[in-house]
């Protein structure tokens, strides 16, 4: 019998169970550090999840950009804005109850979409493809170049004279990330203190009206 | 070896367990052998800088038997965890950073054929692992409940993640001149005599592998990027409350990522498995990595690059007892002033240069001084001047990454030839020059 | 159970996807720390990801034409770029918050109620 138990599937539950944990135990958790660290799990499983779907070079940049970027910056800023020991600060019971409520509703909707159509399901063990999937990083770059080597196949004429790929999305995404380095740091800039200005005779008489 | 145990063991789940447990533990004992060797190598060449001996009793005349006895030690320690500190995340932390100094070796090719996962994108994945030690020390630093522990983290943290940036321009240069992520690539891309590595490819790249060298320092923490670890300064930094054998996983965890990045400047600069000498390629080993005489290439590659790795974490070590601290500040300067700038020109002068010259300067000379008609594969001509000519530089961009190293696996369906219909007019410089032979591995030594 | 034999599906990918964008909705309502709420967005990303990353897996399906194909992992890798851009104007503004309430409870930025 456990010849026939399929790794795959074994290692999916695995990265599964555990995003799923981590990301509920994100809502639960209310100390901010910890709630930090159950994402980065989440993070780290979900990239666990890429590279199982054959998204090779998608999980590489995952862990790249998500977990070892954005979740540094996150943790950075959880500890430049605690001030003494981290303040826990509660939710009230109707706020909880309210969100429950509406996820729920939002997650049966979306789990009775995702279970009805039949195809989606296990697509049988005789269909399914056993070949690992193809590399996908040079697929990618040139895709973002301009080339679209996964539609080469289309024969509609009209179709592929207009396939540029990713190129214009690839400019724009460009400019997108130099235009929010450069507000970001604008932003987060440390301010100088300014001097107030000793108060004048006419402020301080018209200071002293009441009201 | 998955193979040859399954034919051995009846149930193939077994077969394949055992492989896989036999291959981490390889890792594991190459891991924890970097890090012991690089304990007592670190113990004598300070001692020889300090006009004094070092270890000289443990174990004989040259103390090797030091790096054990001071792990026998640590784990007889008390285990002490501060009243203040967040105990489940102390306890975590250290595993943390192992975890992910450990997974880089999961990508490191230590020859030819031997390596644990061979990725597509491997310098991609080694430097996202790389990205993540520094969850280890924030945690540490952070859970030991005390403000200066969370200083040295923080100041830690932002150096790694800040020299995280020249690191990988300096990667890409490799990776721009060889049209592939796939560090086996690289390597068997650089075999032959000892010109043909990397780091003599043009001056540009030679000035990355300073740079590179400057980035790795600085990433691992090492003197003259050490104030984090500022002993003088901080204590200890994050490590100021871990004592016993949660220092020695962090410790470990500091050597085995300094063995790795060396081997990683040996594998992208300096050849990797590949010795200046092609001593296996002219005695005829190679080929068939199942037979004795390959298992000896390969053997060989490993040896050659062990050397490379180490000489890399000698020059780390003479380095942090020969120069003077960096104040942070000055941590920053270098890597915002000097290396970002330096390593975005460097791209782009390589950029230019392989573009001029495809193969490398010595193909081109070799070119010029013997004057012999290369055969021409059909598509080989200039890109004519209508409606593709604007896209020609990123069709030949694509084209480097396509023809290079990708061939064989693109035109395993067919779509490489599908490109070519496409896109005919398009110069395919790689393919006149490297013709595909030397790609497998009967020609990579 | 039968998931341990059967190949996995699409279906399973969308109930992972389904349940890490329920969480992060969950996380953005509820918390009260604005570095909280930022997580239950990266959460919210991370399951839209997760969707376009299985719909374009020629794993997950019977061999036949894909309509999404590399697409799918092309839209997840801009979703994650703009989405690393994203935490970090965010994160400016949470730093800009606590200097000036020197709180970083989001209840307490209440000077435009009216």
């Amino acid at each position: 019998m456990i010849e026939t138990v399929n790794w795959h599937s074994c290692f999916f539950l695995l990265f599964a169970l555990v995003g799923c944990v981590s990301a509920v135990a994100v809502v639960v958790t209310g100390n901010i550090v910890r709630m930090a660290c159950w994402l980065v799990t989440a993070l780290a499983a979900v990239a666990g999840l890429f590279f199982l779907a054959g998204a090779d070079f998608l999980g590489a940049v995952q862990l790249m950009v998500y977990v070892g970027g954005t979740m540094v910056l996150l943790v950075f800023g959880v500890m430049l804005t605690a001030r003494g020991p981290f303040v826990s600060m509660k939710t009230g019971g109707g706020q909880w109850i309210l969100a429950i409520v509406v996820g729920g509703a939002l997650l049966t909707v979306l789990l009775q979409a995702a279970l009805s159509i039949p195809d989606w399901n296990a697509p049988g063990r005789e269909q399914v493809q056993t070949e690992a999937a193809p590399p996908t990083a040079t697929r990618l770059g040139l895709g973002l170049m301009g080339i679209p080597v996964d539609r080469l196949q289309e024969r509609n004429a009209k179709w592929q004279s207009g396939m540029s790929g990713q190129l214009l999305a690839f400019e724009i995404i460009s400019i997108h990330l130099v235009v929010v380095l450069v507000g970001a740091a604008y932003l987060a800039r440390a301010k100088r203190r300014i001097e107030p200005q000793p108060a004048r005779i006419a402020d301080a008489e018209v200071s002293q009206v009441p009201g | 070896m998955a193979e040859f145990l399954a034919s051995v063991l009846s149930p193939a789940w077994l077969a394949y367990t055992i492989a896989a447990l036999v291959q981490c533990a390889l890792l594991l004992v190459m891991a924890l052998a970097s890090a012991a060797v690089g304990i007592w190598l670190e113990r004598k060449i300070a001692a020889r800088i300090q006009d004094r001996l070092g270890p000289t009793r443990v174990g004989g005349r040259f103390g090797w038997l030091q790096p054990p006895a001071d792990g026998i030690k640590l784990l007889c320690k008390e285990d002490i965890i501060p009243a203040a500190a967040d105990r489940p995340l102390f306890r975590l932390a250290p595993y943390v950073s192992f975890c992910a100094t450990f997974c880089l070796f999961l990508a490191l090719p230590f020859a030819n054929d031997w390596v644990a996962l061979r990725l597509d994108a491997g310098a991609f994945f080694l430097l996202a692992v790389a990205g993540l030690e520094v969850f280890g020390v924030i945690l540490g630093g952070y859970a030991s409940g005390s403000k200066w522990s969370l200083y040295g983290a923080m100041r830690e943290a932002a150096q790694v993640v800040s020299y995280e940036i020249p690191l990988a321009l300096c990667v890409v240069v490799p990776v721009l001149i060889t049209g592939s992520m796939d560090l086996v690539e690289i390597g068997n891309r650089q075999a032959g005599w000892f010109y043909q590595w990397y780091l003599f490819h043009d001056p540009f790249t030679f000035v990355t592998f300073w740079v590179y060298v400057t980035c790795a320092v600085a990433s691992t923490n090492r003197a003259p990027f050490d104030l984090p670890e500022a002993e003088s300064e901080l204590v200890a930094g994050f490590l100021t409350e871990y004592s016993g054998f949660r220092w020695v996983i962090f410790f470990m965890a500091e050597y085995a990522a300094m063995f790795v990045v060396s081997g990683l400047g040996a594998v992208l600069f300096l050849g990797g498995w590949n010795g200046p000498i092609p001593i296996a390629s002219l005695l005829g080993l190679g080929g068939d990595p199942h037979s004795v005489a390959g298992w000896i290439g390969n053997l060989l590659g490993m040896c050659n690059f062990i050397i490379k790795a180490m000489t890399g974490v000698t020059f780390m070590i003479c380095l942090r007892w020969t120069l003077p601290r960096l104040r942070i500040d000055q941590v920053m300067t270098t890597c915002l002033k000097y290396c970002v700038p330096l390593a975005s020109a460097m791209l782009a002068g390589v950029m230019v240069w392989t573009f001029l010259f495809p193969g490398g300067v010595i193909a081109e000379v070799r070119k010029s001084l013997s004057a012999v008609e290369r055969p021409s594969s059909p598509a080989v001509e200039r890109p004519s001047s209508h409606v593709v000519d604007s896209w020609s530089p990123s069709i030949l961009a694509a084209d480097r990454l396509a023809g290079a190293g990708r061939s064989d696996r693109l035109a395993a369906d067919g779509t490489s030839a599908l490109y070519a219909e496409r896109w005919p007019t398009c110069r395919r410089p790689l393919d006149s020059q490297f013709p595909p032979q030397q790609h497998t591995s009967e020609g990579w030594r | 159970m039968n998931l341990f034999f059967e190949p996995i599906g699409l279906s399973h990918y969308l109930v992972v996807g389904a349940i890490l964008f329920v969480c992060g909705m969950v996380c953005m309502a509820t918390k009260r720390n604005v570095l909280g709420v930022l997580m239950g967005i990266e959460l919210v990303l991370n399951g839209a990801n997760l969707n376009f990353v299985a719909f374009g897996s020629p794993l997950l399906r019977a061999p036949g034409d894909h309509a999404l194909g590399l697409d799918g992992q092309m839209i997840a890798l801009f979703v994650i770029v703009l989405a690393a851009a994203e935490a970090a104007v965010a994160l400016a503004i949470a730093l800009n918050y606590y200097h000036t309430h020197v709180t970083v409870d989001v209840d307490r930025g209440d000077e435009l109620k009216g």
